[in-house]
């Protein structure tokens, strides 16, 4: 198919649907049965067109059958089998990331794992990429904060050809110097370009205003200063520190056969060498003590870019479920009490959200929006209005619909093999049992009014939020400090990202 | 009507590959059923019961390009009117009734269509059914100012967050306007202007809906886990009465154009670097060159190696990124390259490098390696999209509409298949040598670094 000419969509993309999916797997099995909207007797005779149609039960989630196995070496072996395609996704997930930068050397993980693709002790750059297109795969590496992952989708007709390949990539990277520095300025120069948008920047500003020092509060990507200061040495050293079997696990998805994956793992991987490898540091999290706004300037902005909310909660929290079911009502589906003020009632905004970024440690809880300029100061009311009112007790209904949103919802998460490898990579992240899903729909189903209510009140905290608001200052300032909300801190946008290079 | 098909996909792919060399892997065919309803409703099916969810896909064969002058945007505000309610349905309960059966739904809008669809738990199909029907056959009786006006703000809140509030947002909006003549369908983008938002009236909505809300001008696919028996019985229960639009919509003419000479244009924006955008009036969808020009855009910028990128981003690294592709609809298309210079470089020199690049293509022509890079990928791309119900019946969908059949993934594919080295040798030489629109968009107060010409 060609490219299709652009379309516009109803909802973003990008905003409701990647707040959720951040919040993990939302995964139906043997579901309760659900009533239809309203239910309607149904004579034989005569069928009232006026009234939505009665539903039978709810289908039951068939998941993929899961084998677990490990080398010698501690490699740990996960295949889950799909033969819907002849496609296979491979996943080696290494159990560190950004979290584990050195101070000085925040975007290290990820520079790490953008290099494993430049070159290996066989193959350029150019070599990789030729072989991968050839073969019609995907070979990409990436990193977050407690993992780093390369990631191989590819046709089984080519996966003899493609592992190789992908071995290739993650045992032997030889970090050439010369890409290493067009990386570098490739990367330097996105970084350059971030001032340019305003969501990039308040994302920027609010994880700083949050997390402080805490790992949390730097960039994932770097800064300009971090990424110029790291090294080749340093390179090898976080590659060869963590990228040990003992530290990583081998995800197979799709049309395969798990003792046919064991033994071309063995052939692989078997003679990779284990390493010890350093914990990543628990580091203190701050604890702020009331509301603070922080105003970046970015003038004629036409919109201005929300981000209100604090520190959430880890993803191995006790409260998963409960946390799941509140954010769905308050800003996690299109029916939310967030979308459905600030952009149903009152239009201020293309789509208003809220998510929890769940992580090895408390991450943050954020709500966000873009609001166009004019309407910055009343968004801010209905956005607190709205972080005060979840505090209270949910209506019975509100809670039902939420909690079969999410039972019901989507076992489309578990449909091709990169929505199945997506939903287990985080669950093997953070040590969370892998038939997760078996118990998922009785958990929701448990999560009562009190829960919600105390969920609520225990991660959202109208009184000590931090909000960052990037846009036109001169437009927006007055009506925010009229509202009084907290301390008000004004920046530029060379406090957040700083200076910009001079030409 | 065609005859149902059980054969599984995976059957059908052992067959195919069984004995067979890795690349005489092919595209499976999507099997299907089609009606049509006496109203002129096609409908199409598509079972997989692979998972337990459920599509219901709804094109209505309008979008901007039927737009009349003034009212830029329209199909798309109307688009988002479709959610706020129908005779049946109080205002707000469409989103509630399907987020209380665990689905999700959305709506888009293109130059040529305007789709909507529902996915689903496969128990649920008929309340999407039933939900579609009802705003399909009765809209209008409960269609408000107040739910105008709302929507109205809302879809200009999107213009904002999607292109004035984005760097190099606009680009596109300029080049077509200056690409496509004022009578043109494509002349501006879906999205439409801040000034024919505002001046969207009701009689607008209730005159666009009685001409292209009806079931003689749409088609609805069922793909995934349902019954088909149980699906035929419910589409003919709820939209079976719902009546045809006697008058045949009017589709907008296509002019027949050329550009005369070279257009030079320079946008300021909010941006850091300046980024230089050269567009040639190609071919519509599924013509003969369509495929062709695809190709050339990966040789151009598919990946590491193709000769945009691998000579101005990786060897010289003047560049910060470069893009080619062939963006074409059922009326009409263009080749687009794009390049970001890197900071300290100018936009006139990616420019004389671009044309150097495609002159030694238009010149020598492209290598086996290259075609075989670009029909792989490809290759794979096609089996992707049939991994999900929701792009499955998207595709049959488009199919459906743009090639006059659902039953077109294998011919699609095929049309790669036959592309040769001459082929896009002779489109980069007579496309491409064309004159063409080529906007600057530059940082505030640098226009000097406009691409004009007085260089190549």
């Amino acid at each position: 198919m060609s490219r299709s000419l652009p379309s516009v969509a109803r909802i973003a993309a990008a905003g409701l649907a990647t707040m959720v999916a951040c919040s993990g797997p939302r995964v139906v099995t043997t579901p309760p049965p659900v009533p239809a909207p309203a239910v309607t007797p149904s004579p034989a005779t005569r069928i009232d067109l006026t009234k939505p149609p009665t539903l039978g039960p709810p289908p039951s989630l068939r998941p993929p059958q899961i084998s677990t196995r490990e080398l010698p070496n501690g490699l740990r072996i996960v295949v889950l089998e799909q033969h819907e395609l002849p496609l296979v996704d491979v996943m080696l997930q290494v159990r560190s990331g950004g979290e584990t930068d050195p101070a000085g050397k925040v975007g290290m993980a990820d520079l790490v794992a953008a290099m494993l693709t430049e070159g290996t002790a066989n193959r350029t750059a150019l070599q990789i990429a030729d072989q991968a297109a050839f073969l019609g795969i995907q070979l990409n590496a990436s990193s977050s904060w407690e993992r780093s992952t390369i990631a191989l989708h590819a046709p089984t007709a080519q996966l003899d050809s493609a592992l190789a390949l992908f071995s290739d990539v993650a045992l032997r990277p030889a970090f050439p110097a010369a890409d290493l520095e067009r990386v570098r300025k490739v990367r330097l120069t996105a970084l350059q370009q971030l001032r340019d948008r305003a969501p990039a920047i308040a994302d920027r500003a609010f994880a700083s205003a949050v997390f402080g020092d805490h790992p949390y509060g730097r960039p994932l990507a770097g800064t300009e200063g971090s990424v110029a200061s790291i090294t080749r040495e340093d390179v090898q050293r976080f590659y060869t520190t963590y990228y040990r079997p003992n530290n990583a696990t081998l995800l197979v998805v799709g049309d395969v056969r798990p003792d046919d994956v064991e033994r071309r793992a063995r052939e692989l991987f078997g003679a990779w060498a284990r390493g010890t490898v350093p914990m990543a540091p628990n580091a203190a999290q701050p604890r702020p003590k009331g509301t603070r706004v922080v105003i970046v300037d970015k003038p004629g902005a036409e919109q201005t870019s929300f981000r209100l909310g604090g520190i959430g909660a880890p993803r191995t929290t006790s409260d998963y479920f409960p946390l799941q079911v509140m954010n769905t009502i308050l800003g996690g589906s299109y029916t939310s009490r967030l979308n459905a003020n600030l952009r149903e009632t009152k239009g201020y905004t293309y789509g208003a959200s809220s998510g929890f970024g769940l992580r090895r440690s408390a991450g943050p809880f954020i709500a966000s929006a873009e609001i166009v300029t004019a309407k910055t100061d009343s968004a801010l009311i209905e956005f607190l209005k709205e972080l005060r009112a979840i505090r209270d007790t949910v209506p019975a209904d509100e809670l039902a619909k939420a909690k079969r949103y999410l039972q019901l919802g989507l076992p489309s998460s578990l449909e091709t093999t990169q929505g199945i490898a997506q939903e287990f990579l985080p669950l093997i992240a953070y040590g969370i049992p892998l038939d997760f899903h078996a118990s998922a729909v009785q958990r929701y189903g448990a999560v009562t009014q009190a829960d919600v209510q105390r969920v609520a009140r225990q991660y959202v905290d109208p009184d000590r939020l931090t909000i960052v608001l990037v846009g036109d200052r001169k437009v927006i300032e007055p009506g925010i400090r009229a509202l009084n909300p907290g301390e008000i801190i004004t920046r530029d946008i060379r406090d957040v990202l700083g200076a910009p290079p001079t030409p | 009507m065609i005859a149902r098909h059980f054969v599984s996909l995976c059957a059908l792919i052992a067959l195919l590959m069984s004995g067979s060399a890795a690349h005489a892997q092919s595209v499976p065919k999507l099997q299907f059923e089609k009606l049509t309803l006496p109203n002129g409703l096609q409908v199409i099916l598509h079972e997989d019961h692979s998972t337990p969810i459920v599509v219901a896909n709804t094109w209505y064969h309008v979008g901007s390009g039927d737009e009349k002058p003034g009212r830029t945007g329209f199909a798309h505000l109307f688009e988002h009117l479709m959610f706020l309610g129908s005779q049946n349905v109080p205002q707000g309960q469409f989103d509630q009734w399907l987020e209380a059966v665990g689905a999700d739904n959305n709506g888009t809008t293109s130059v040529d269509r305007t789709a909507y669809y529902e996915q689903l738990p496969s128990n649920a199909l008929p309340l999407a059914l039933w939900l579609d029907a009802d705003r399909m056959g009765n809209l209008l009786p409960v269609m408000t100012q107040a739910k105008l006006d709302l929507q109205r703000d809302v879809v200009k809140n999107e213009r904002r967050q999607r292109y004035d509030n984005v760097p190099y947002g606009r680009a596109n909006e300029t080049i077509w306007a200056a690409l496509f003549p004022a009578t043109h369908p494509y002349h501006w983008p879906p999205i439409g202007s801040m000034a024919d938002l505002t001046a969207a009236s009701l009689e607008d909505v209730k005159e666009f809906f009685r001409t292209y809300y009806a079931p003689n001008n749409a088609t609805l696919v069922i793909a995934g886990d349902f019954d088909r028996d149980s699906a035929v019985t419910w589409v003919t229960r709820y939209f079976g009465g719902i009546p045809r639009n006697p008058q045949a919509p009017v589709r907008p003419t296509v002019p027949a154009f050329s550009i005369p000479r070279d257009t030079f244009l320079v946008q300021e924006d909010k941006v850091t670097l300046p980024r230089l955008y050269q567009t040639w009036h190609s071919v519509k969808l599924f013509h003969r060159d369509d495929a062709v020009l695809d190709v050339l855009a990966d040789v151009l910028a598919g990946d590491k190696n193709s000769r945009l990128y691998k000579r101005l981003v990786f060897d010289m690294q003047v560049a910060q990124d470069v893009n080619a592709y062939q963006s074409s609809g059922r009326m009409d298309g263009y080749f687009q390259i794009i390049v970001t210079p890197k900071p300290g470089q100018t936009p006139t020199r990616m420019s004389e490098l671009v044309g150097e690049e495609i002159g030694k293509i238009a010149r020598d022509g492209v290598t086996a390696r290259e075609l075989a890079r670009s029909l792989n990928s490809r290759r794979a791309s096609f089996l992707d999209q049939l991994a999900s119900v929701l792009n499955k019946a998207d595709r049959l969908a488009a199919y459906a509409y743009n090639a006059g059949t659902p039953d077109y993934v294998q011919e699609d594919f095929a049309r790669y298949e036959r592309v040769t080295a001459a082929d896009v040798q002779r489109v980069a030489a007579s496309y491409l040598g064309r004159p063409k629109v080529v906007l600057t968009v530059v940082p505030e107060g640098k226009r000097q670094l406009m691409v004009s010409g007085g260089g190549k």
